[in-house]
């Protein structure tokens, strides 16, 4: 197979960018869509030209490290894909494909098509976690979680931080990400104490950063892992009742 | 170099606790006054930065990823053992350690592995306690599976992604202490070495891989948990940027390195489609408990699987190992895979492959039931291959997975140079010559948030009222200016080849000659080809762009200038251990039906190795092991 590889190209944060226009034959069927880059990065370092930037590592869709605009899609066509799974049997011979990085005022762009995520982190580390240290754990079955319960938790836990949510939304929200974070501890019991502190926290960080949700729902069709823009739901209903509940009843329904 | 395991004296059972009681505390006010610094933030560096930072040491973290939820360990999938008996089914903290031992083909130490088994019923509780959405039973209880190997279901598991779910718990654990000031988290940021001041650890120096900016840090100890090596064969189920360079630059500093040759095969991998292949994808060994693996009888067969009736097909496994069948260990699976392809029996338009195929047990539980079970993977592997398993079996073929040599490290998982402790899989610790599928996770828990919190304390401890040591110290110093020059070099070679270029062609070597199987004559050409290509590597290396921005070549140089060293080393150490055991087979050295041969008589130790300096032979120190618990037998799963 043959492509035309249009790539957005830039040196640094404030330098001025372009697209560049490469071509990349003898390209099988079988091949990665990343791969496709190293073959492109092979040639222009052969050239003297230097390789195009971008982040990837596991290259199986669970790091959450790839992330690109493919025509105009983030992570390319395909549901429930990340980069690095979209393989080339996907596109047309001879197909033109656009290349551009995550756009968004919360990501500044690092180089290419690498761009800085750690807005991301921050929302974690307002409350993303349980607050258990070290050693202080009960026995694992005291504390029973019936498997829909379980099981729901996991749909969302399976978040891998990718940022497509974001890139895609129209707004630069990141009410899905920051929902399925969020929701992963709501929903289960070793969550409940600190429920609306997470939730007041994590989404009043989160709109620090990013830009606000008005239910385009681009994001869930962008999430490489599926998970369902509902989960924003639970996450306005935990906030909203972190501003009216009494904390001293936290315990009780 | 003198290699003392420091194992307290004791009946197994008591040491470790015993060992905690008798180790030295730092009062709670003092805590903040000592700086560790930890490097990597997979499951073992995030689980000991988390938990020390608990304790209310000063830690600072360093990862080159962007964040840590993105190191290697998130891309586990199988899951995660632990002695908890919820099964019923006759396990217990003895039977993981024996289990341990054995699987380890009686190359391992028999107490850390004792404390490792202890540990793991704890590791549970506290992922559990941070979150962790392991499977449920429909009573609400864990649920648990029989995985690679053993015959008692003790593996906790979420989905196909409990590697994932593992990281982003300890991960949590960590931006909470972020939150609270006890630990500086920088991400983006390479160790490239380890600064030794009057015999101990007192830095190290790394590279902004943003800014290209070269800087020096002090601490009262160093903390490597830098993942292993894997990628030394290029292609691999590791992630593209694992690598050695960590651990690597901490043996040049005087660390030894211990049994570089025990490299793990993992047999369910998804065989390469071509030469552009730039990773290979494990399919989780879990499938092994419901796939049966097949070639047919004769080797010029070329009809579709599902018109290959039973009468022509061979299932080796189930034939030659009765008992295990399909779940007989890693490296037996591995090498009989090798062996069918070898002969020509291969499947796929490569003929690089062997059927796990999921019929049988598709009439037996429903489609339904397989697709709760393996379903993603599944997809995964539809999505490679553009194959559907329940339409074609899948074809699978071993790669490189796991390295069970690593840095030396003594009881208290120190390394031979005072203040620097190793975890994870970056040290050599619990697996012997073979690791058992779920016993990756559970140790880089086990060392990261209860071994080492314990052990860097006490070491700690005897260094109350000593200040960390300059920056400007010419040890600093020099390890700054090491780095300058080689980024000088690497950019002035201007030579014809890409780094990837050099990596592949290491790797075809490593895998060739250092491999599944290993020989004498193979061993002594790859000592002689590897130094052959580092040379060309240096003189014709090809890296553009400057060392003052985002450079994804000149990080990758460092890496396989490390991985060339590395190399020769393992071919050092595979070639000195005359006898087969775990992950090294010699092929000199099996028995009349093909399988390894121990020799416990003269290789019953771990085999530790000292940096002597550029071109110098690397010297071999032994660590005898003894065991009084285990009794070596050879291993059989007829
Ligand atoms: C595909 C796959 C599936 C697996 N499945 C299982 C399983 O089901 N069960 C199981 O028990 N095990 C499994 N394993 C093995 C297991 O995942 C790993 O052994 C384990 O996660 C390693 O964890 P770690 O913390 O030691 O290292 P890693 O997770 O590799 O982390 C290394 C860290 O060090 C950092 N780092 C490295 N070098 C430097 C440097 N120079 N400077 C700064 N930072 C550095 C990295 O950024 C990263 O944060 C699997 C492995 C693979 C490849
Ligand atoms: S490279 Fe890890 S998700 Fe794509």
């Amino acid at each position: 197979m043959q492509f035309t590889l249009k790539v957005w190209r830039q040196t640094g944060p404030s330098e001025k960018g372009a697209f560049a226009t490469y071509d990349a034959s003898g390209i099988s069927e079988d091949m990665s869509f990343l791969e496709v880059l190293d073959v492109v990065n092979e040639d222009l370092i052969e050239a003297g030209t230097e390789p195009i930037a971008f982040d990837h590592d596991c290259r199986e869709g669970i790091c959450g490290s790839c992330g690109m605009m493919v025509n105009g899609q983030a992570h390319g066509p395909g549901t429930r894909t990340a980069t690095c799974q979209l393989h080339m049997r996907v596109f047309n011979d001879g197909d033109t494909i656009v290349v551009e990085p995550w756009r968004s005022a919360a990501f500044p762009l690092v180089r290419d098509l690498v761009v800085n995520r750690s807005a991301l982190d921050r929302i974690v580390e307002s409350g993303g976690f349980i607050s258990v240290s070290t050693g202080a754990a009960t026995e694992a079955n005291l504390i029973p979680v019936p498997k829909v319960v379980a099981d729901a938790a996991m749909d969302v836990a399976e978040c891998i931080g990718c940022g497509a949510c974001v890139a895609a939304c129209p707004n630069g929200a990141a009410q899905l990400f920051t929902a399925a974070k969020m929701q992963h501890l709501n929903l289960l019991p070793q969550g409940q104490s600190e429920r609306y502190q997470r939730a007041e926290r994590m989404v009043e960080t989160m709109e620090e950063y990013f830009g606000g949700c008005t239910n385009h729902g681009e994001c869930q069709f962008a999430c490489p892992k599926g998970i369902s823009i509902d989960v924003i739901a639970y996450m306005n209903r935990d906030y909203m009742a972190a501003k009216t509940k009494n904390r001293k009843l936290t315990g009780q329904a | 170099m003198e290699l003392n395991a420091h194992v307290p004296e004791g009946p197994i059972e008591t040491l470790w606790n015993e060992h905690k009681f008798n180790m030295r505390l730092v009062n709670p006010a003092n805590k903040r006054n000592f700086k560790v610094i930890v490097i990597g933030t997979g499951l073992a560096g995030a689980a000991a930065a988390a938990s020390l930072g608990e304790l209310g040491y000063n830690v600072t973290a360093f990862t080159y990823h962007d964040s840590p939820r993105r190191a290697h360990s998130i891309a586990a999938q199988g899951g995660i053992n632990a002695a908890k008996n919820y099964a019923n089914d006759g396990d217990s903290v003895h039977r993981l350690f024996y289990d341990t031992v054995k699987g380890g083909d009686f190359r391992s130490r028999e107490a850390n592995v004792y404390r490792l088994a202890q540990t793991s019923v704890s590791i549970i509780d506290q992922c559990v306690a941070q979150g962790v959405p392991f499977a449920r039973e429909y009573g609400g209880g864990l649920e648990n599976r029989s995985f690679g190997g053993v015959q008692v279901s003790r593996t906790f598991y979420a989905r196909g992604q409990t590697g994932q779910q593992l990281l982003l718990g300890a991960y949590q654990s960590l931006m909470r202490q972020v939150d609270a000031g006890t630990v500086r988290l920088v991400p983006r940021t390479e160790m490239l070495d380890v600064v030794v001041v009057d015999g101990k650890a007192a830095g190290v120096v790394v590279r902004d891989l943003v800014t290209g900016e070269v800087s020096s840090h002090s601490a009262h100890a160093v903390v490597l948990a830098s993942g292993g090596y894997g990628n030394v064969y290029y292609l691999s189920t590791n992630a593209k940027k694992s690598n050695a360079t960590a651990a690597w630059r901490a043996h040049r500093k005087g660390a030894a390195f211990a049994n570089a040759c025990f490299t793990q095969i993992h047999p369910t991998c998804i065989p390469a489609s071509g030469a552009h292949q730039s990773k290979l994808t494990l399919m989780s060994e879990s499938l092994r408990n419901d796939g049966r693996i097949w070639v047919p009888k004769d080797q010029n067969d070329v009809r579709p699987a599902d018109e290959i009736p039973e009468t022509d097909r061979d299932y080796y496994l189930e034939r030659r190992y009765p008992a295990f069948g399909n779940l007989v260990p890693r490296d037996v699976a591995s090498r009989a895979a090798k062996r069918e392809v070898d002969s020509g029996r291969g499947v796929g338009p490569l003929k690089n492959g062997v059927y796990l195929d999921f019929n049988a047990a598709v009439d037996r539980l429903g489609e339904k039931e397989i697709f709760e079970r393996y379903g993603n993977l599944f997809e995964m592997y539809e999505r490679i291959t553009g194959e559907d398993p329940f339409d074609t079996p899948m074809r699978i073929y071993p790669a490189t997975h796991y390295t069970m040599g690593g840095l030396w490290v003594d009881y208290n998982l120190q390394s031979t140079i005072p203040g620097l402790f190793v975890g994870g899989e970056a040290n050599f610790s619990d697996h012997g010559a073979n690791r058992l599928g779920a016993s990756a996770l559970m140790q880089g828990l086990a060392d990261g948030y209860f071994v080492l919190p314990a052990t860097v304390g006490d070491y700690l401890a005897g260094m109350l009222g000593t200040k960390t040591v300059d920056t400007a110290h010419e040890e600093f110093k020099k390890s700054e200016a090491d780095v300058a020059d080689q980024t000088r070099r690497f950019l002035g070679t201007n030579g014809k080849h890409s780094v990837d270029h050099f990596h592949k062609e290491l790797g075809k070597i490593v895998w060739d000659r250092i491999g599944m199987e290993r020989d004498k004559a193979g061993l002594e050409s790859a000592l002689r080809d590897i130094p052959a290509l580092r040379e060309d590597f240096y003189r014709d290396v090809k890296i553009l762009g400057d060392g003052e921005g985002l450079n994804d070549s000149l990080e990758k140089a460092f890496r396989v200038a490390d991985f060339f060293e590395l190399a020769e080393l393992m071919a050092q150490d595979a070639l000195h251990r005359e006898e087969s055991c775990g992950g090294h087979f010699r092929v000199e050295h099996q028995t009349e039906d093909g399988e390894a041969e121990r020799d416990d008589e003269n290789f019953s130790y771990v085999g530790a190795w000292e940096w002597k300096g550029t071109g110098q032979a690397e010297v071999l120190h032994k660590e005898p092991l003894t065991f009084n618990y285990v009794h070596p037998t050879q291993r059989s799963y007829k």
